[in-house]
């Protein structure tokens, strides 16, 4: 199989990037693990029974499971960014990044290793919450193939857009800056934890160009059925994303775009 | 992927005309064209800033050429880029590694990189022969700056290329290391790996380089075989001390463009040698014979390559340009 891939592509490049940067997950184990599922037990604790209890059922759905989604899409792109933003720029900051610019890799393959390994810790991390939330709550996935398609679409789109922003960061401030005063707020202004029906009217409006409405939305469709908007239109809006951040990753690297002077 | 074997004596590596001009303005590389056989070492010296190491990042695609091109064994560094830089080896000037990973999955990530299949034996191999097998589990943080050199040279070396690039590889480290280095280039020469390399220090092209090429403000001044370069280049003087003081230099010995010293004690004779090995010296000593002038001690001196590469580097840049040689 190995001897297939490696006529056509350089698999073994690939492979050694993903593995390199999956082996820093390991490394971090315990901070890796034990975060996503003390930080879910904590939102299920204050949101779900403290908060929750005085909340009524949110499309017929309770409210620690209304969240569950939320919690999912907060933590995919979070992880998707900083995993694969802080896995190119670290490399950039050192100067090992050298290597890869110097090795016969193509701009695929190295997209290849660094974003399959930054989605796959994100989908980890999501797959940890969900089973971390099944103690909390009774878990009801109505479409697992299109929660899976959800999860894993998200995590691959945030992730190259993680790259690009590790790229384009030139110190560590830019790194954070991001995830910390765009993603985040929008994760949270995107019904994550209410429903946007909740809303007066206008806000209900300015929430629809929110990105991340669509995402919970559709993730939050996949378990329950409900949804603020069609889930195909947030399949097909991530994966236009997906492919925008695609286009703009394949132009980095013909540009040489702050990696090659 | 396809491995190349180049043959020894063939050009593996042609640069033809290669300028680079950073975004600033700054023109680091001018028009340099070099031809390079399989299996030869040259140094390539060079003030800071004269651009040995963007022609070294251009090569190896770190920086994107303004204009000219470059062949590995035949094959353009663009376009078949997959082919040329599984040729080469890289030794950065800048000792940049992951400090929490262990010198083994350091290397092997390296094999990896460049589309060669693992082979623990060979990565043994490499180790053993930089002197690093006893650290092979070690955090590349735990390693000395001397190590942590070995180690870029071992994950260079990885991939088994037939070009290595040394970047000022023995910058900063002590004597000992240094002469460990130039026996870690001896064994590499003798394996057929063609050899780079960027330097300050002028032992150590002298030491150990077949050719010397010279870049000054961005152009290949100079590009010669070491011995030529010294026999060419190199001025040569002779001194004699004699047995009574001279008050002035006699007229016959004028024409030779011999001094005298403030004491009158010694003549210096400077002279240049001809490809062919012809001088004046017997010319002088006849005329100093001649002149009733005896000495009672003799003996010659060589300009060192340090001082031929200070003399051509300090030279008008008009005059100094002597466009690039083969």
């Amino acid at each position: 199989m190995s001897k297939v891939l490696s006529r056509v592509m350089n698999y073994y490049a690939v492979l050694a990037i993903y593995k390199f940067e999956m082996a820093r997950m390991r490394r971090t184990l315990l901070q890796s693990i034990v975060t996503p599922v003390l930080t879910t037990s904590l939102y299920f604790i204050v949101f779900g029974a403290a908060i929750g209890s005085r909340i009524q059922e949110v499309g017929g759905v309770g409210y620690g499971a209304f969240i569950v989604p939320g919690l999912i899409m907060l933590s995919l792109l979070t992880n998707s960014i900083s995993n694969a933003s802080f896995g190119i720029y670290f490399p950039k900051f050192s100067g090992t990044v050298y290597e890869v610019l110097s090795a016969p890799v193509s701009t695929l393959e190295v997209v290849l290793g660094y974003v399959g390994a930054a989605a796959t810790k994100a989908i980890i991390l999501g797959l940890i919450i969900l089973v971390t939330a099944g103690f909390f709550i009774e878990l009801r996935i109505a479409h697992p193939i299109i929660m899976l398609l959800f999860i894993v679409l998200t995590a691959l789109s945030f992730s190259l857009f993680g790259f690009i922003l590790g790229i384009w960061a030139d110190n560590f401030e830019k790194l954070s800056i991001v995830p910390a005063l765009i993603i985040t707020p929008l994760v949270f202004l995107g019904g994550s934890f209410y429903s946007t029906d909740m809303l007066p009217p206008v806000w209900q409006s300015v929430s629809l160009m929110n990105p991340v409405l669509y995402l919970v939305s559709g993730l939050r469709w996949s378990f329950y059925e409900i949804s603020e908007v069609n889930v195909w239109v947030s399949l097909v809006g991530v994966s236009l994303f997906l492919l925008v951040c695609l286009g703009v990753v394949y132009g980095i690297f013909r540009t040489g775009y702050r990696l090659r002077p | 992927m396809t491995v190349i074997e180049p043959e020894v004596g063939s050009t593996i590596l042609s640069i033809q005309q290669l300028s680079k001009v950073y975004a600033g303005g700054f023109e680091a590389l001018k028009s340099v064209s070099l031809d390079i056989k399989a299996g030869e070492i040259i140094a390539l010296l060079g003030p800071n800033g004269a651009g040995k190491t963007t022609l070294i990042s251009t090569i190896c695609g770190l920086v994107q050429p303004s204009s000219g091109r470059v062949f590995v064994a035949g094959h353009d560094i663009t376009t078949d880029y997959r082919i040329t830089r599984a040729l080469i080896g890289l030794v950065p000037q800048e000792l940049t590694t992951d400090s929490f990973e262990t010198v083994w999955n350091t290397v092997s990530f390296s094999r990896g990189l460049f589309g060669r299949a693992p082979d623990p034996s060979h990565i043994e191999r490499v180790l053993r022969s930089l002197s690093l097998w006893d650290k092979k589990d070690n955090m590349l943080r735990t390693l000395s700056g001397g190590m942590k050199r070995r180690v870029l040279i071992a994950k260079a070396l990885s991939h088994e290329p037939r070009i290595l690039f040394l970047d000022e590889p023995t910058a900063g480290v002590d004597v000992s290391l240094r002469k460990d280095m130039w026996a870690i280039v001896s064994d590499l020469r003798a394996s057929g790996v063609t050899i780079i390399l960027t330097t300050h220090y002028i032992e150590e092209a002298e030491e150990i380089a077949d050719r010397i090429g010279v870049i000054n403000h961005g152009e290949l001044i100079l590009v010669e075989e070491k011995r030529a370069l010294m026999a060419k280049l190199g001025k040569k003087q002779l001194e004699l001390e004699l047995f009574d003081p001279l008050e002035e230099l006699p007229s016959s010995l004028a024409p030779f463009g011999i001094e005298l010293s403030a004491n009158g004690l010694k003549l210096i004779y400077t002279f240049e040698t001809t490809e062919s090995g012809e001088n004046n010296i017997s010319s002088v000593l006849e005329a100093l014979r001649e002149a009733g002038i005896t000495f009672k001690d003799l003996h010659t001196s060589q300009s060192s390559l340090e001082e031929i590469f200070v003399g051509l580097v300090n030279q008008p840049a008009d005059g100094a340009a002597q466009g690039a040689a083969t």
